[in-house]
């Protein structure tokens, strides 16, 4: 992660440079300030120094037009850093089409990962390179973050919801990748590497790996275990409980009127906490499986979900994914 | 500096008007308590301090050399709680504050003086309460105590920290309180609102906060402990709660907070830098509102602390916006204090470099701030180093800057002797060096993307352990600096030159009397009659020549 400059980190992903460039304007301003400030002060300590122990100098008032001044102009460059700053958030923030998902459970101390196509991995992370990667991430206990210096990522991994980030890497690499937020006792241990391949490379890493069962394989087989089909029939189709065939995605109209995008973390809270929103026209059956299903399993069972809807797109684009517990607008 | 009147031999003052023990710990007079809150928030951040240098000595390798995990997590909470709640929070007003606040307006005392010794037991209460924590076995959540890694997961002493917080927070609630009603009703006659120093108008704008924040981290870690306890779920999600919840709370006070610990301070500069260059503060209403805008709008921006813990980008705009407004006060301040300097005429003593120090450090803290208000870059700088640097320039640069420049500024009168000029500019030199030499580096690491809260750190990053060599020798630097006053100050109350009623003479209130002041403050009531800071008449021409509007002290 080192790059050729000794104290500036590598710049690895197609959201790193604009990044950097609101970092660098801000830096601007910074050394001008506090040169422009520390100029003045020097030079009037020197000029003004008491030459005379007795000598007592002429009072100046206050002027309302410097005032107004010194305001006005910070605040236009404060404002303009502003405008920037959320501008570049907003890119980063929004989940982009067709991203490759990843599925990311944290827990003390250690992260791991599994592959829409199945492979998993801990504490490491394959990606192809010039491929955007959206990460969902989930806590089995307390909360983490996902920061990936390189990449200038950085999202909380909260328990009880789902959040997520994306990234697009630029250069095949190994990048350092750090828990962010303190997690107790090995914090400082859990992070790992992200290992960005050729798409080639990477396909051959897959190959390499195929031993598990799709996250949405493992989903299906889960939803027959778990008796969810004997409600929702066996292939999603629908009985006493809804029909789950193209719900991902779609708007659910619910029994108080509301409507609902079926997101991630609308299918989580379904499953966990089924009487927080009931679908018009059902009654509140469905039992809770909070308890039942850890974090990793219940991703699988709402990338089965997910993949009841493959006609559709993977993800929802018009919006960004949202929380679990978090009016629909929210992001990640 | 040419004396104007000859020392006099001691006579009754509020240090030996009484003797003993007992006189002292049932003392009413607010100048006998400020030194007993400067005696406890001394040794508080003393133990901060040992903390301190601890963390900095185990990060000079990337691996793990002093300590097991464990112990550093503990280590580092533990320096963070005591410097905010035990040193930072207390320390202007409790001491200068308390110390000073009457005096200025040409009060006898603070408006409820036995609350104000209510409030220093119960300071001591929760410090006490907090240090046999830290023995017992100690805390390892973060000064930040987020959820749910406090509630649920953390086998440390939780519950007797946080109720030593929380009892701590009533003697802030207590002091504020009395600040607010002092200043109401007991100004001198003629003390109106705008012939108030600014050290007045920014302990009002503190007060402010600490009666309208400190109740809300009070109920936050009474849930906090319920939920330990009896596991209500209120922030647990396996419970239905919400752990972001917390975070809310928490912020909603300690990013006002942050301006209980600024504030004063920049009211002792203010202080500093008229007095020390003879002119009245340039623009005083506007550094005056300027407290209370700081103070009303601090409450608004909690948000900017939660841009990547899973709060919608809308709300992250909102709070960003006006993380950015509220800077605004903050740059008018420091503009401000560099136009007074303006036609002054400048001494160099010691309160004087460290108010001038603590100009250049709370600028660099200042607009650090916007890497961090701003989304973009705040999204890659949050819980990294850079946090740790951007608030150490405004607490230790900042803060802790104005105190010692204050303590010295204001020794001759509350001991009635001179600390050695000389060795209170080398310290103040080693201070400024030190402590940039320590934190500088620490923005670097930041953006590099070292993580705080960080034991170990990887070993393949070469430029990580060069800064964070830096940075430990800047930190011993900075202790170097620290203990010279230590020493000197101690030393000075014993062996220092006899301070004059006035010895840098000033035209304050409370240099009208004698060193040390009288346990009444003042023999006679004082009558204002000018504006705050008037070395001259404001009709007066360039030079005006010797001072001559100082009052003589009676015996
Ligand atoms: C006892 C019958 C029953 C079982 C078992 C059951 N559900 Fe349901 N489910 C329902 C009913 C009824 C609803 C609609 C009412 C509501 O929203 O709670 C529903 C709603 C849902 C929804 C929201 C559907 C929509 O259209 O918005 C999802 C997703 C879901 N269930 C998934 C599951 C999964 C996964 C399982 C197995 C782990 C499961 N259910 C087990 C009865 C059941
Ligand atoms: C002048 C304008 C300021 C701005 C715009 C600003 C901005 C910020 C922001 C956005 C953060 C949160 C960063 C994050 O967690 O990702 C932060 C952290 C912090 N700021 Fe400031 N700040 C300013 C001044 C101050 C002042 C005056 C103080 C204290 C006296 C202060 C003390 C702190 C502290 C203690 C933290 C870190 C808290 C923690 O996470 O432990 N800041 N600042
Ligand atoms: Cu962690
Ligand atoms: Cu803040």
């Amino acid at each position: 992660m080192q790059s050729s400059f000794p104290f500036i980190p590598e710049s690895a992903s197609t959201l790193s440079g604009d990044v950097d460039a609101v970092y660098f304007y801000i830096s601007g301003v910074t050394v001008f300030f506090t040169t422009l400030i520390s100029l003045v002060v020097i030079f009037f300590v020197i000029r003004y120094r008491r030459r005379n122990p007795f000598e007592i100098p002429r009072p100046i008032e206050g002027s309302t037009k410097l005032e107004t001044l010194w305001s006005v102009i910070p605040l236009v460059i404060a404002m303009s850093i502003f405008v920037w700053g959320a501008k570049v958030y907003f890119a980063e923030y929004r989940p982009p089409k067709n991203a490759l998902e990843v599925y990311v459970v944290g827990k003390q101390w250690m992260w791991k990962f599994q592959h829409s196509t199945g492979q998993r991995e801990i504490n490491e992370l394959h990606i192809p390179v010039g491929q955007k990667i959206k990460l969902i991430m989930a806590s089995e206990d307390v909360i983490h973050d996902v920061f990936v210096p390189a990449f200038r990522i950085k999202a909380d991994v909260v328990p009880g919801k789902y959040t997520s980030e994306w990234f697009e890497a630029t250069k095949p690499g190994r990048y350092h990748f750090f828990c962010a937020e303190y997690c107790g006792m090995n914090h400082s241990g859990m992070g790992g590497w992200v290992v960005v391949m050729e798409p080639a490379e990477f396909e051959n890493w897959l190959s390499g790996n195929v031993s598990q069962l799709s996250p949405a394989t493992a989903g299906r087989q889960m939803f027959e275990s778990l008796g969810c089909a004997s409600c929702h029939g066996a292939n999603g189709e629908g009985g006493r409980g809804p029909a789950l065939l193209g719900l991902f995605g779609s708007n659910v109209v619910l029994n108080n009127n509301q409507t609902v995008r079926a997101d991630e973390g609308y299918v989580r809270e379904s499953i966990l906490n089924p009487q927080a929103k009931i679908v018009s026209g059902f009654g509140p059956i469905m039992p809770s499986f909070q308890g039942q299903v850890n974090e990793e399993q219940l991703l699988q069972l709402v990338a089965f979900v997910k993949s009841l809807s493959t006609t559709k797109p993977e993800t929802p684009t018009t919006k960004p994914p949202v929380n679990a517990n978090v009016k629909p607008s929210a992001p990640h | 500096m040419e004396e104007f009147e000859v020392p006099r031999p001691p006579r009754t003052n509020y240090l030996n008007a009484e003797y003993g023990v007992k006189s002292w710990l049932l003392t009413k007079d607010h100048k006998r308590i400020a030194l007993l809150y400067l005696g406890g928030i001394s040794f508080f951040f003393f133990i901060g301090s040992l903390y301190a240098m601890a963390i900095r000595l185990e990060l000079l390798t990337p691996q793990a050399d002093l300590t097991q995990s464990s112990t550093y997590n503990k280590m580092f909470t533990q320096h963070g709680i005591i410097m905010v709640f035990f040193f930072l929070i207390p320390s202007i007003p409790a001491t200068l504050g308390n110390f000073l606040v009457p005096m200025m307006i040409g009060a006898k005392d603070l408006a409820f003086p036995r609350i104000n010794l209510l409030s220093w037991y119960i300071y001591m209460l929760g410090g006490i309460l907090t240090i046999y924590a830290l023995l017992a076995g100690g805390v390892d959540t973060g000064w930040t105590f987020y959820t749910p890694y406090s509630t649920t997961f953390s086998n440390s002493y939780v519950i007797a920290t946080g109720l030593g917080i929380f009892i701590a927070g009533f003697s802030s609630i207590l002091t504020g309180l009395n600040f607010i009603v002092t200043i109401h009703t007991m100004r001198a006659p003629g003390m109106t609102w705008f012939r108030l120093p600014l050290f007045i108008w920014a302990h009002y704008a503190t007060s402010l906060i600490m009666i309208l924040g400190t109740p809300v981290i009070a109920i936050t870690i009474l849930l906090v402990a319920f939920e330990r306890l009896a596991h209500i779920g209120i922030f647990d999600p396996a419970a239905g709660g919400d752990p972001v919840l917390f975070q809310h709370l928490f912020w909603f006070y300690s990013h006002p907070a942050v301006y209980i610990m600024v504030l004063p301070a920049m009211g002792v500069v203010s202080e500093l830098i008229a007095n020390f260059s003879r002119k009245n503060i340039f623009g005083y209403k506007f550094v005056a509102f300027s407290s209370l805008a700081i103070a009303v709008f601090g409450f608004l921006v909690w948000g900017h602390h939660m841009f990547v813990a899973s709060q919608s980008i809308y709300a992250g705009m909102i709070f960003s916006i006006l993380s950015f407004a509220v800077a605004i006060p903050s740059a008018v301040k420091v503009f401000n204090w560099t136009a007074t300097l303006h036609k002054g005429s400048i001494s160099y003593d010691t309160p004087m470099l460290y108010g001038l120090g603590f100009i250049g450090l709370f600028t660099i803290g200042g607009l650090t701030g916007m890497f961090l208000a701003s989304l973009a870059t705040d999204v890659h700088l949050s819980d990294t180093y850079f946090i740790v640097a951007h608030f150490h320039y405004i607490m230790v640069g900042g803060t802790l800057l104005a105190y010692l420049g204050g303590l010295h500024y204001w020794w001759p009168k509350i001991s009635g002797r001179m600390y050695p000029e000389g060795w209170g500019r080398f310290s103040a030199l080693i201070v400024f060096v030190g402590f940039n030499l320590t934190f500088s580096p620490q923005f670097v690491l930041g953006y590099m993307g070292m993580p705080r809260r960080y034991h170990t750190y990887p070993a393949d990053l070469v430029s990580w352990q060069v800064l964070h060599v830096l940075s430990t020798a800047g930190a011993s630097i900075l202790g170097v600096g620290l203990l010279i006053p230590l020493i000197y100050l101690i030393w000075s109350m014993r062996y220092g030159r006899i301070a004059e009623a006035n010895p840098w003479h000033l035209p304050g209130l409370e240099w009208q009397t004698a060193s040390p002041p009288p346990t009444q403050n003042f023999y006679e009531t004082p009558i204002v009659t000018s504006e705050a800071y008037e070395f001259a008449p404001p009709e007066a021409k360039e030079v005006v020549g010797r001072f001559e509007r100082q009052r003589p002290v009676k015996i």
